[in-house]
């Protein structure tokens, strides 16, 4: 039967995936301004990609997840990479040419807000759930 | 009146259904990042109406078996009122306005509970 417990473990798998998408954004801020001597090798923004759980995955998980969502991957940002003539620069290639991360600050930014906005949801409906609970083992005080 | 089965009525039904809508409603919120997720709701009346229904029972060899529709589990896709790019049809101002009806339809059918087993400890008691 489902209870309200599994609000729990739903919530739970949402704050565990706005969480990595902070982490990334804190990755993406931490290297905006990293350069690269090669395009390969310059930073690309990292994006968390999100995947509703249809079947229940997380089998050791002490909540049934089933609904919840996981990371499915986490995706490069597909922004061309700037390069800049900069041949003082020890990283520089053999052509003087420095190579930027493709990371915006503004987007990540707004990035962060929109992930600690959702994790606060989620709080909230854990917060609810937990009352209501509570609530409900109350009944048999009455 | 059965005291210990019946006591409770629908609203032991009722409990269930609006602990299930809480799951419903916390799976869309916690899916309001998801691409091409789409967000879900329980219809309470589709969900009470199946729970009335009595079908015609197969008293005798001869009748035919009646046709009995698949249990409605009330499960809707709600109609979102803006698309968005990636296909992800949650609301999450709507869902939690929802969550909040939920959460308080939750509470008012635990009071009913509540009322109902006081009456019934003080019919015990004799006061």
């Amino acid at each position: 039967m489902r209870t309200i417990d599994s609000v729990f473990g739903i919530a739970g798998t949402a704050l565990n995936s706005q969480l990595v998408r902070l982490n990334t954004t804190a990755s993406n801020l931490a290297n905006a301004t990293t350069v690269a001597g090669s395009e390969k090798d310059a930073f690309r923004a990292k994006r968390p990609v999100f995947k509703a759980l249809m079947q229940d995955e997380m089998t050791n998980a002490a909540f049934p997840t089933l609904g919840g969502v996981k990371v499915d991957h986490i995706a490069d940002d597909p922004t061309p990479i700037r390069s800049l003539y900069e041949p003082n620069n020890p990283a520089a290639d053999k052509d003087g040419m420095v190579f930027l991360s493709n990371v915006n600050e503004m987007q990540e930014m707004v990035e962060m807000m929109a992930a600690s906005r959702s994790y606060q949801n989620n709080v909230e409906v854990v917060n609810t759930a937990k009352q209501l609970m509570s609530r409900t083992l109350d009944l048999t005080k009455s | 009146m059965n005291l210990l089965s019946d006591a409770f009525g629908i609203h032991e039904k009722a409990l269930s259904v609006r602990s299930q809508r809480m799951e419903v409603l916390a799976r869309n919120i916690a899916n309001a990042d998801t691409p091409n997720y789409k967000a879900q709701d329980i219809d309470f009346k589709a969900m009470l109406q199946d729970v009335k229904t009595e079908y015609l029972n197969a008293t005798n060899d001869k009748h035919y078996a009646g046709i009995q529709d698949a249990p409605d589990d009330g499960m809707r896709y709600r109609i979102p009122y803006n698309s968005s790019f990636d296909g992800n049809t949650v609301e999450i101002s709507l869902e939690q306005a929802q969550f909040g009806k939920a959460a308080g339809d939750y509470q008012a059918t635990l009071q009913f509970l509540e009322n109902r087993i006081g009456g019934i400890r003080k019919a015990l008691k004799g006061e």
